[in-house]
């Protein structure tokens, strides 16, 4: 291993920031209006792909970073590029809308299974539908072990050994064979920054464009047929228990706080 | 009569409460349907956990075998798709925890069953099978139709469901271990337990919470300086532990601390389902956050919708003047 080093597959998904956004439902009631949304690499993809750059970094190897996603999702696969990984692979069609993480995971498996890797890196899972299973269903297609939300990760000799996140701070060490998909979780490096003459650089590297038919799926495999789940309607979360909003200006504000302590007892 | 099969989830001798909240809303379900609810226990001395479990369930399906002695979803994927081949339940539940989104995946790929995660509703309808899971970090929810299939898989999100107790009398069937072979492309090494840390938030009667919205780590000392004042504890989101600007004994929710105190102060922190599993139960919760639609709103007492740093000084200002009027 250490002497051919190691090829990685990165998965990233182009999503949207919706923290502090106003989100809005659109004309259909299925879906959220995307314009005006700001969107980014998903926030544990970052955390996978800046790992896989610091194994081949350490062992050889290359970084291939891969998405599922339209036109716009270049951007995303550039600063993968100009973090280190070295080629990029955009998979796009009309029909893929309305992929399910089960058919986003049959599309990278299609477009994967053919090329050389030692590990296939996701995120534990996707800030904008939140399915946690993309990473996980291709290892099973691939027919190889995964292990999920992980914290850490020691490569060995055809095995990773890798600390899995529990619940309440507790993590578990488990050893998976190589081959494998590890999902990563956030918090297990810190993702560089990417330098002027990086994005330069990958500005030059090519991003390969591939369709439904170059990956040998059909229609039935994709989008709304090819899933699992199908969005009937989207709706803004009941509100169990309203807060009362303190207005006024910042003194104001600041006053009622403290009121709203000291009634308590608490000051 | 159609089935539906609940996994118990368990670590360290403990049934952990996803379990209970499952095979309450799985009792609900079979109410409504007309089915039978039976739990799943794999494990290597489970005897007990059985007996605890017979009291939820009409039926406890009990499998022991030194393989199953920890959480291994290879282990466990093997013998439910033997279960599942065999009995064939209409439903099969498994937590949405680290355990569940281990094995849930990969068992409905190999079995070819369709999947719904993370769902915090479910419901038959004449046609087939309905879930409610959120998106967008909880800002929207979704009801989405699951393909028509012979059984379906869900992971349930934790605290979705409110653990009733039904005192039922199921009957307790072992069956043997399908696992022959060892298991060989997963091996669990053992618990790793977080670091010691120099702080208990958990025992705090005051916890000023900060999330994303602080923006940099050189905004914290502000916001510690408020904590000392008011004579309380700097707690956070995981964000702010992931960027290493606080340690990871400081962090609140279900992959950090789970905390009760008499005031939680939030600022900045958008409200996302696992931090507000660990402080929903504070006596008192008062949310800052610039953000009116931000869903920390729907679980506080108290809202400001307001830029955080506008409020901090003259909250800083005001805590003084009156600890000094104190003194
Ligand atoms: C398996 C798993 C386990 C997790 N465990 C935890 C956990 O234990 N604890 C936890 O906290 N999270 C946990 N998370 C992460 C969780 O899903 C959220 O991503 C996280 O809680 C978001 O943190 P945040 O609210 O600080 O950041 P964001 O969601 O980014 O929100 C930032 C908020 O700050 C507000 N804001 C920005 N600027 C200002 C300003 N100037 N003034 C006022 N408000 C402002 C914004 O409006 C926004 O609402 C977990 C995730 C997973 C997948
Ligand atoms: N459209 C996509 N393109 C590439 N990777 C994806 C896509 N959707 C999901 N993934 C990967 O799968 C992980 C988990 O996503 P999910 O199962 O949808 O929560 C993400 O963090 C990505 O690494």
């Amino acid at each position: 291993m250490a002497e051919r080093g190691l090829n990685i597959i990165v998965c990233v998904k182009h999503v949207p920031e919706t923290a502090e956004a106003e989100i809005k439902i659109d004309s259909t009631g299925k879906a959220i209006e995307k314009a005006g949304l700001v969107f980014d690499i998903n926030e544990c993809d970052d955390y996978a792909l800046e790992e896989a750059v610091r194994v081949k970094e350490k062992f050889g190897g290359s970084v291939i970073a891969v998405t599922v996603g339209p036109e716009d999702a270049d951007s995303t696969l550039r600063k993968c590029l100009a973090r280190g990984a070295d080629k990029a692979i955009r998979l796009t069609d009309a029909t893929f809308g309305g992929s399910d993480g089960y058919a986003i995971a049959k599309i990278l498996h299609n477009a994967i299974k053919g090329l050389p890797f030692d590990l296939v890196l996701t995120g534990a899972l996707a800030g904008d539908d939140g399915c946690t299973m993309v990473g996980p269903i291709l290892a099973e297609l691939l027919r190889i072990p995964h292990a999920t939300m992980v914290k850490k990760i020691e490569l060995g000799e055809g095995v990773a050994k890798v600390n899995r996140e529990l619940e309440g701070g507790l993590e578990e060490a488990v050893e998976v064979e190589l081959p494998a998909v590890l999902t990563v979780q956030t918090g297990i490096n810190e993702p560089r920054y990417v330098s002027i003459l990086g994005i330069r650089k990958a500005m030059k590297k090519e991003i390969k464009v591939l369709g439904l038919a170059d990956i040998g799926l059909s229609e039935n495999d994709v989008g709304e047929a090819g899933s699992w789940i199908k969005i009937e309607s989207m709706f803004v979360p009941p509100v169990e228990k309203q807060a009362e909003f303190i207005k006024g200006t910042p003194e104001e504000i600041a006053a009622k706080i403290v009121e709203i302590i000291k009634s308590r007892g608490l000051i | 009569m159609a089935e539906i099969f609940v996994l118990a989830e368990h670590r360290q001798g403990r049934i952990r409460d996803i379990t209970f909240e499952m095979l309450t809303k799985g009792k609900k379900l079979t109410e409504q349907i007309n089915a039978d609810l039976t739990v799943v226990l794999l494990g290597k001395e489970a005897k007990e956990h059985a007996r605890t479990l017979s009291e939820y369930a009409k039926k406890v399906l009990l499998i022991e075998d030194t393989k199953l002695e920890n959480f291994n979803s290879e282990a466990y994927q093997r013998v439910l798709s033997n279960l599942i081949n065999e009995h064939k339940p209409l439903l099969l539940m498994i937590g949405h925890t680290s355990f569940g989104v281990d094995l849930a995946p990969s068992l409905a790929a190999s079995l070819k069953l369709p999947l719904a995660t993370d769902c915090i509703d479910l419901e038959f309808d004449d046609e087939t099978f309905l879930v409610t899971r959120q998106m967008y970090g909880g800002k929207v929810n979704v009801r989405a139709r699951v393909r028509k299939a012979e059984s379906y898989v869900v992971t349930i999100r934790q605290a979705a469901f409110e653990a009733q107790k039904p005192a039922m009398n199921g009957e307790i069937i072992e069956k043997p271990s399908s696992l022959a072979e060892e298991i060989t492309k997963k091996r669990f090494i053992g618990y790793v337990l977080p670091p010691p840390g120099g702080v208990d938030i958990t025992a705090a009667d005051m916890l000023i919470g900060i999330g994303r919205g602080i923006k940099d780590e050189n905004n914290i000392p502000t916001v510690e300086e408020l904590a000392k004042s008011l004579g309380g504890v700097l707690a956070c989101s995981r964000p702010i532990v992931d960027k290493g600007w606080l340690p990871s004994d400081r962090q609140v929710g279900s992959s950090g601390k789970t905390v009760k105190p008499k005031l939680y102060i939030a600022f900045g922190i958008s409200g996302a389902f696992q931090h507000v599993l660990g402080m929903k139960n504070s006596d008192l919760i008062i949310a800052i956050n610039k953000d009116p639609n931000a869903p920390i709103f729907s679980f506080s007492d108290y809202g400001v919708v307001e830029d955080m740093f506008k409020i901090l000084s003259p909250l800083q200002s005001k805590i003084c003047e009156l600890k000094g009027q104190k003194t």
